[in-house]
């Protein structure tokens, strides 16, 4: 009994120390990524769905809360920002071929950017969706931080524009492979392209992890189309109210 | 490696400034990238020793930091998972509509980028 007490307590106190929920994130991330790697990076087995799958069972499970978790995970979060920075490297290597597709990067990019937004508001309006859900899924294809300031500006609910851009991220990681292997889309740049403009950094990671030229032109769409998207949707919003 | 993590942190740092004085709507971090890049570019004339080790310590610092991206997105996913319920009854529809979306745009973008380039190479 003593011997229960005394673990319980050891667990009281580490609980509320970040170190614990730092081991927990990395912890599961090995495991995502080791059968990530098993299934021969097969795209549904996604090293960070299977991560957050875990921690939030484990939550879930200790009744502990988002916020004491984040406490301690907050470390990993803050090199998001960094992350973003470094970015900048492998676009600056492939700097010329970017040069020379510089055609078709802003074709596609106004394309698709148009494409996400239009398609996310027709199927909000065939499913019957709430305005202000509608508002706040619009930007979702723009990275997070831009995707939450767009939401705010044309009265969405940026926390909810957070939820739903994650999901996007997850979903386009997971799903775009089998489009394009669908499509038979065999130029790696263009394969990147797709999944860096539809799905932000996850996409972008996935991307990576699998071709560098994917990987750069992933990281090119996730840059270009927050900055097209942050411009388009207050555009189409203002012509939307017009009619 | 130190010096690396200064000049990303610094760049990062003056995006997030830039940010705040224009009252932009692009994350710092994005501005971040853009300052480095074209600092990057414009020290590609300059070819002294300093500046070169300089670059491939930032080079492989960056690398490094990059094979780690997705292990980034873990906490905010895990926020995700735990407030689900904001979306309330909307949770099944939602996933739907960017379940169809997301997927149609990545396929309609790459194919797209793919047939004009086909058709630039021909030339």
């Amino acid at each position: 009994m003593i011997q229960k007490d005394k673990l319980y307590s050891i667990w009281v106190y580490l609980q509320a120390e970040p170190l614990f929920w730092l081991t927990l994130t990395i912890g599961s991330y090995l495991i995502g990524d080791y059968l990530y790697k098993k299934s021969k990076l097969f795209p549904l087995v996604n090293p960070v769905a299977i991560s957050i799958l875990i921690i939030s069972l484990v939550l879930i499970n200790l009744d502990i809360s988002y916020e004491r978790y984040f406490d301690g995970a907050k470390f990993i979060h803050f090199m998001l920002g960094p992350a973003t920075v470094a970015l900048a490297i492998p676009i600056y290597k492939q700097f010329k071929v970017i040069q020379k597709e510089a055609l078709s990067i802003s074709v596609s990019l106004v394309a698709g950017s148009l494409f996400a937004i239009i398609s996310t508001f027709a199927l909000c309006e065939i499913f019957k969706i709430e305005d202000q859900v509608l508002f706040s899924m619009l930007p979702r294809s723009a990275t997070a931080p831009i995707a939450m300031g767009i939401s705010d500006l044309i009265g969405g609910i940026p926390s909810l524009t957070a939820i739903i851009t994650i999901i996007t991220g997850i979903m386009g990681a997971s799903f775009g492979t089998f489009a394009l292997d669908f499509l038979k889309l065999k130029d790696m740049s263009a394969r990147g392209f797709g999944l860096g403009l539809a799905s932000h950094g996850i996409g972008t990671a996935r991307a990576m992890s699998r071709n560098e030229t994917a990987g750069v032109f992933a990281a090119l769409a996730l840059g270009l189309n927050g900055i097209a998207t942050a411009i388009l949707v207050p555009l189409l919003f203002k012509l939307l109210n017009i009619f | 490696m130190l010096r690396a993590i200064f000049v990303i942190f610094f760049f990062q740092l003056l995006g997030e400034a830039l940010k705040k004085f224009f009252e932009m709507l692009i994350p710092g971090p994005v501005i971040g990238l853009i300052l480095l890049l074209i600092t990057l570019i414009f020290l590609k004339r300059f070819k002294t020793r300093a500046i070169n080790n300089l670059k491939s310590d930032v080079l492989n610092t960056s690398n490094y930091i990059l094979s780690y991206l997705s292990l980034l997105f873990v906490p905010i996913g895990v926020g995700v998972v735990m407030h689900l319920s904001y979306l309330e009854n909307n949770l099944f529809k939602v996933l739907i509509i960017v379940f169809i979306s997301t997927v149609l745009t990545i396929g309609l973008t790459a194919f797209l980028m793919e047939k004009i380039n086909k058709r630039i190479n021909k030339k």
